[in-house]
């Protein structure tokens, strides 16, 4: 749940407060250290605030006559500022400068719309006619030509990013209603420009992007109250023609009748976002607010009415608003939390099973030529055709438009790409992808992504493919290749995610899961990067990070029976919890046990393959289960918390089929003694305590019919008084 | 007021029989249930949920099905084949129609009442036509093996859903074909078990809701077959299933005794999408919750363990009244237990015979609350059983205690006792004049030399009872301007001078029996009698009607006496009003003339008229108050209702004389340990 807290304000924006001098600010952009902020106003000034202390730190004019025409920022290596002046003239200073005549100046052969700082890849300079340059590029020789890209389009947004160690900028245009954007790679020097599919009465007003598995998401505010998702993928490898964007509603800006007019957004996190506007109910007059909205149930998270009026422009910085109320800057922080149902509705519980629901329009499958069977992307209404119909379409699949390639043919095309290529038409590909058998097409990009890595041992899109499998609701039986793929390679945290989302794991990979899990070793899994979310609730962190290097013989438990198979030698972990029991596994490897022990089996199937668990391995993992085992009975509600753990049935059902499995070994073992003997005596002790309570029950309802009996001779004769 | 010796009667082994199935009538004003007996009842809604019309079962004809059709008329359905038609006038069988498939399991009516569809045993699905006087075989429907126990007709009357083991079908009416066949039990794994779907329901948009033994409620697409929603609401078997008239909402009932609510809710407020989502669930029962219903106002539901469970749906009720209270119906709103004054004998009345008890005496007295001691004990003295199948109707025992009557559907049996010392002979008086059967209502003189009959179309037949045993017709009284329904209520003056018996339609008529003449009509008053008797003294007549209100009419002065404009003045207390289980016997103390004795189920109520009429703001159960208050300041709280909630379930109570009570009990957990267990649930452990 997103909520507001306290705000406050940061300055005054009147003629008299000094700041701004009632021009209004320009943007207000991230100092040089956190905390810090830089305020440009539409005229002379800025100014550098310390945001806690609600102080300004510094405050730098031009001449009069000059106005800064470009938000100045921070060059967050040398700690220097970059203004810009009259469009054209550069000025760098530093902090302890405070004549801005005096500073460094170069004046340029264009005119700059704006400067975008990046953290770790210097301050890059973008020409209102579209050409894009690093700073450094452009002070060794102030006055070279800048091309003009965009001819008569007007750049209304840019923003940019680090992809790896390469700033990208991204800008949106406008000419004559239609839209574009422009996204520009600076050490490749390569630029992509798109078309923003066109839509009536819905023209963009407000954009914000962010950029996350090399692909820019980018948002934008439209005139129809809704806020349109637009995927741009950053892998470009064909310089085709102009590429249409297509876009989908994230969320319709409207609450039990009243109508949000946005004017400004911005991103929280992957499900909230924060909207500035005016709300609007039927027949009153509309107030300025600032909302946070929940995309992923599309609900209003929490709103606050700014009676006063803003400017509509809002920024976010370090989980904290800014925006003009009144005469003021006023600065609100916010928290953002993961959102789920449970949550939303109020009811966060521990343990929830999150459903995974795989829904596959089988008809689209054929027995043969998986490849070319799916169907293009248009053809939505081919849903309710038969299937008849869609193999006579299958043959006409070269009377299809190029731009409308399905992808049994781009897979095809791509047969022979590079890699690089290859992976960038698919998440290109994927981006757009709106097709109604979407799963079973997925299916297909990730066996085909499966064979190449067979093909080209060095290439292996892991998140790729592991972004693939978390956001799309796969099966196993859509790409069987994959699992056995990731065992190959080891992939625990792409074995985890398939064991948590996949339905339909065969028994057999679900043990082959199971044997690498248990016989990896810690010190790899240590630096390997795992969900943690189903143990971080039982198993003490700080506490594990404290102990791991401890080496304890328990339980007659040696060491060195636990040389696992990659030779490294084994560091045994022992996760004291509060009551002294110890987990004979650690975190990593304990979260990726209970994604084996979450997942659907057959007993019948499971269990011959976990006969040839070897022993050691067995006894390690029932341990691990006792330890569950002991953990869940220490609750009245017998669960263990956090989501995804597993429930006492599956603990008890995956104990029982270990021991049906090794039974006769487990008793041969000298170190599984022990372990048997705490177990039985445990189980033990809960089957007396049932039967005792089961006594009880049974005591007190015998009471209860004693009770009932006392008064239930069939006759008597009693003296009654009647007032 | 004073003490009494109260004799309290545990020793009534009655078992009633658990509710079979429950139809609604259209438009919701009756509900008719049938019970494992056979029996057949009618509870009137609005006579606030009176039991309204009872007719005894009948050892071969158990109901499987009730419908109400076009007309008001009820037929049933049932194991041994046959249809059968109720005539609620006469509350008899009125005829009964071979269904020609064998047991019937299930029946159902169409949406205009005018076609009636069976499913019977050897899996076929048969239609009859609702014609004047009976029903018309029309047509098979396609026949497939397996039993139907199942069945409901779309609303537009163009298909039928049957529910069979595993499976159910869908067929088109006009053509008679199977359209559409589903296989329930396809989504469930490993299934060695049939899957028996025990209701069905078809509603209007072409879901499919159905029951089944898994323990499911699921509701498919009929058109595609495909399931749309399935819900596991109990790890046992649903049995039951109701749909509202306006499809928003179904109640089913469970075998651990359970029943839920589910409603279509949108999604989210203001979305057009809706879904079903179980809200309520309700545990009423202990057994077995075979039959539901839902009405308008309320969930109704019928267990096992004999009870019909009203619930009223607080959202649909408009104000808090007889409508808003929960009613739980366990016993029958009629008299099954006649005393013997002067003789201290009490008869039980079950369905196929009668037991005669003498209770005991004591010669001891003691204080409030004290258990006397017993220097005789009761004694089980006659066990009379009736032949054939048929199950009794009434039953009565002379005030004197040397004759005892009872009659059946088609039988009407007198018989003569005889004492001496400690053995009891008991003949048979041959020879009965023919009467008009079956008799509804026995009752005989206080001087035990006349007896009574309550018979069809507002009749009473008077037959004089003759030494040393045997007996004739005297006269037969009928209301002068006639009427169809048949009497259910008598009530006789001790002088034997006055005779009021009440018919079906709530009209009560006051007989001279000096001139066997019609004397009077008592006001009607737009509600169900459930009790009336004549004042011995004054010879005014106290009638209870299901809404809890009280009237006295003055049969010589006929009209309503002063007292009973008083109450109607003043009107009586809310919490008398908002009682949910009707008067059903009424008596008097012959010391003392301003008492009335009323009772119903749960309380039993000595109301002195001499004493002022409590206000709402008045305390009405103040006996326990009273008892604790000083002799002096007792009289400023005195008022006319003295209420006595110590006996529970009240089956009968009775003033022997002046200062000895009896009340005959039938604790619940009695009858319910000689039920059948129910499913037990396993608390702890895994």
């Amino acid at each position: 749940m997103a909520a507001l807290c306290e705000s406050f304000t940061l300055c005054g924006l009147g003629p008299s407060s000094g700041v701004g001098l009632g021009g209004g600010l320009l943007a207000l952009e991230p100092g040089p250290d956190p905390d810090h902020v830089l305020l440009t106003d539409r005229g002379r000034t800025a100014t550098l605030f310390k945001v806690s202390d609600q102080k300004p730190l510094g405050c730098w004019s031009v001449k009069h006559g000059q106005m800064i025409t470009c938000p100045v920022v921070c060059n967050f290596e040398t700690h220097e500022y970059i203004a810009v002046h009259d469009d054209k003239v550069l000025r760098i200073w530093k902090e302890k400068d405070i004549n801005l005549d005096k500073v460094f100046k170069a004046t340029l052969s264009a005119e700059v719309y704006r400067i975008h700082s990046l953290p770790s890849g210097g301050p890059v300079v973008l020409f209102r006619g579209g050409g894009v340059r690093t700073l450094d590029v452009l002070l060794e020789a102030p006055q070279q030509e800048i091309e003009n890209v965009i001819s008569d389009e007007v750049i209304k947004w840019s923003e940019a990013f680090m992809e790896g160690q390469q700033p990208v900028l991204t800008f949106a245009t406008e000419k004559d209603g239609d839209f574009f954007v422009y996204v520009q790679k600076l050490k490749t020097n390569s630029l992509h420009r798109f078309k923003l599919e066109q839509q009536e009465f819905s023209k963009p007003s407000s954009f914000t992007a962010y950029l996350k598995n090399q692909i820019i998401t980018l948002l934008c505010l439209c005139s129809n109250d809704c806020v349109y998702k637009v995927l741009i993928p950053l892998q470009q490898n064909t310089e085709e023609e102009e590429q249409i964007l297509s876009r989908s509603r994230l969320l319709t800006l409207s609450v039990s009748g009243s109508v949000l007019k946005g004017t400004s957004v911005v991103v929280l996190d992957k499900d909230h976002i924060a909207v500035l506007g005016s709300l609007t109910a039927s027949g009153e007059e509309s107030k300025e607010c600032l909302t946070i909205w929940n995309t992923k149930f599309q609900t209003l998270q929490t709103s606050k009415e700014l009676p006063l009026g803003t400017s509509g422009q809002l920024w976010c910085y370090e989980e904290k608003f800014f925006f003009t109320h009144g005469k003021v800057l006023t600065v609100i922080m916010y928290k953002c939390e993961t959102s789920s149902l449970a949550a939303a509705v109020g009811k966060l519980k521990d343990s929830q099973t999150p459903d995974v629901s795989a829904f596959v329009n089988w008809n689209t499958l054929g027995d043969e030529e998986l490849v070319v069977s799916f169907q293009s992307q248009q053809s939505v209404d081919l849903k309710s055709e038969s299937k008849m119909t869609l193999r006579s379409k299958r043959n006409s699949v070269d009377e299809v438009q190029p731009n409308d390639l399905s992808v049994g043919q781009l897979l095809l095309n791509l047969k022979d790409a590079s890699t690089t290529a290859f992976e960038g038409e698919l998440r290109q590909w994927m981006s757009k992808a709106q097709t109604p058998d979407l799963q079973a097409t997925i299916g297909c990009v990730v066996t085909a992504l499966v064979n190449r890595c067979r093909t080209n041992p060095k290439y292996y899109p892991r998140s790729f493919l592991l972004q693939i499998v978390q956001t799309r609701d796969l099966s196993y039986s859509l790409c069987p290749d994959l699992m056995v793929f990731a065992l190959e390679r080891k992939d625990v945290r792409l074995l985890q995610t398939c064991l948590q989302r996949f339905p339909d794991i065969p028994d057999e990979i679900t043990y082959a899961c199971l044997k690498l899990f248990l016989s990896i070793s810690e010190a790899y899994l240590q630096g390997a990067d795992v969900n943690l979310d189903s143990v971080i609730c039982y198993i003490d962190m700080e506490f594990n990070n404290k102990e791991v290097k401890t080496e304890v013989v328990e339980n007659g438990f040696s060491t060195e029976l636990e040389q696992d198979i990659w030779g490294t030698e084994y560091t045994k972990e022992t996760h004291l919890t509060n009551d002294g029991e110890l987990c004979p596994v650690g975190p990593q490897k304990a979260a990726l046990l209970n994604s084996v022990l979450r997942s659907a089996y057959t007993e019948t199937f499971l269990l011959p393959h976990l006969k040839n668990l070897p022993a050691q391995q067995a006894v390690l993992f029932l341990r691990y289960l006792f330890y569950l085992y002991v953990k869940c009975s220490e609750k009245i509600n017998t669960a263990l918390p956090g989501t995804n753990s597993p429930s006492i049935n599956q603990i008890i059902d995956w104990m029982c089929l270990v021991l049906d499995a090794h039974f006769t070994v487990m008793v041969m073992l000298p170190e599984a003694k022990a372990l048997l003997s705490n177990l039985h005596k445990f189980v033990r002790a809960q089957v007396r305590l049932y039967s005792e309570l089961n006594k009880i029950e049974g005591s007190l309802r015998e009471l209860q019919r004693l009770n009932h009996q006392k008064d239930s001779q069939t006759y008597s004769i009693e003296v009654l008084e009647i007032i | 007021m004073g003490e009494f010796e109260v004799h309290r009667v545990r020793f009534f082994g009655l078992v009633p029989a658990g509710v079979r199935c429950l139809a609604c009538q259209p438009g919701g004003a009756r509900l008719a249930v049938a019970r494992t007996n056979g029996a057949v009842e009618v509870y009137n809604f609005a006579a606030n949920y009176f039991q309204e019309k009872v007719i005894p079962g009948h050892e071969t004809r158990s109901v499987e099905a009730l419908c109400w059709t076009a007309g008001n008329r009820l037929f049933g359905a049932g194991l041994s084949g046959d249809i059968t038609e109720y005539d609620l006038a006469q509350l008899c069988v009125a005829r009964s129609v071979d269904g020609c498939g064998g047991p019937i399991w299930s029946m159902a009516v169409n949406s205009s009442g005018t076609q009636l569809a069976i499913g019977c045993e050897d899996g076929s699905v048969k239609l009859f036509q609702v014609v004047p006087g009976g029903i018309q075989f029309e047509r098979n429907l396609d026949r497939r093996k397996g039993r139907i126990l199942c069945l409901s007709w779309h609303p537009s009357d163009s298909h039928i859903a049957a529910g069979s083991i595993d499976i159910l079908r869908v067929f088109d009416v006009s053509s008679g074909q199977t359209v559409q066949r589903i296989m329930v039990n396809y989504h469930v794994q490993k299934v060695k078990r049939e899957c028996i779907v025990w209701s069905i329901a078809f509603l209007s948009s072409g879901t499919v809701v159905t029951s089944d033994s898994f323990g499911r409620v699921q509701f498919w697409d009929w058109e595609q077959g495909t399931l749309l929603e399935s819900h596991t609401v109990s790890t046992s078997a649903v049995l039951s299933l109701a749909v509202s008239e306006k499809e928003d909402s179904i109640i089913v009932g469970t075998s651990t005794g359970a029943t839920y609510q589910f409603q279509l809710l949108p999604v989210k407020i203001g979305s057009l999408e809706k879904r079903w989502v179980r809200t309520k669930p309700f545990q009423h029962h202990t057994h077995d919750v075979r039959a539901v219903a839902h009405s308008s106002t309320a969930l109704i539901s019928g267990g096992l363990d004999a009870q019909l469970v009203i619930r009223p749906l607080m959202e649909k009720v408009q104000k808090k009244g007889y409508d808003a209270v929960l009613r739980k119906f366990t016993f029958p709103h009629r008299r099954l237990v006649s005393c013997a004054r002067k003789a201290r004998l009490l008869l039980f009345q079950f369905s196929q015979h009668l037991e005669l008890w003498r209770l005991g005496s004591t010669e001891e007295t003691g204080k409030d609350g004290e258990v006397l001691p017993l220097c005789r004990m009761p004694e089980h003295l006659v066990q009379l059983k009736s032949k054939g199948p048929e199950h009794i109707y009434c039953s009565c025992v002379s005030p004197c205690g040397s004759w005892i009557t009872y009659s059946t559907a088609s039988r009407f049996h007198l018989y003569r006792l005889r004492y001496e010392g400690n053995s009891v002979s008991i003949k048979k008086v041959p020879k009965m004049p023919k009467l008009l059967l079956p008799a509804y209502q026995l009752q005989f003189s206080s001087d035990s030399s006349s007896l009574f009959v309550a018979s069809a179309q507002g009749s009473v037949h008077v037959l004089q009872l003759l030494e040393p045993g045997g007996c004739k017709l005297l006269h037969t009284l009928r209301p002068p301007s006639g009427s169809s329904e048949a009497v259910y209520l008598l009530a006789l003056s001790t002088d034997g001078h006055w005779l009021a018996a009440v018919s079906g339609d709530w009209v009560i008529h006051v007989y001279n029996l000096k001139c066997f003449k019609h004397h009077c009509t008592v006001p009607t008053y737009n509600c169900a009698v459930t009790a009336l008797a004549i004042h011995p003294v004054t010879n005014n007549l106290v009638i209870a009607y299901s809404d809890q209100q009280l009237f006295e009419f003055s049969i010589p002065e006929k009209q309503y006496t002063a007292w009973s404009r008083t109450v109607q003045k003043c009107g009586l207390h809310k919490v008398w009003l908002e009682r949910d289980s009707p008067i059903t016997h009424i008596t008097f103390n012959p010391k003392n003339p301003s008492h009335i004795l009323l009772h119903d189920t749960y309380m039993f109520c000595v109301l002195d008229k001499s004493l002022p009429l409590p206000d709402n703001s008045a305390l009405l159960m103040n006996q326990s108050t009273l008892k604790q208050l000083p002799e002096t300041a007792r009289q400023r709280q005195l008022h006319a209702f003295k209420i006595c909630k110590k006996f529970q379930p009240l089956l009968f109570a009775d003033l022997l004389d002046e200062n000895c009570l009896v009340v005959v009990e039938r604790p619940v957990m009695d009858f319910k340990t000689q039920l059948p267990l129910p499913i037990q649930k396993k608390k702890f452990g895994t």
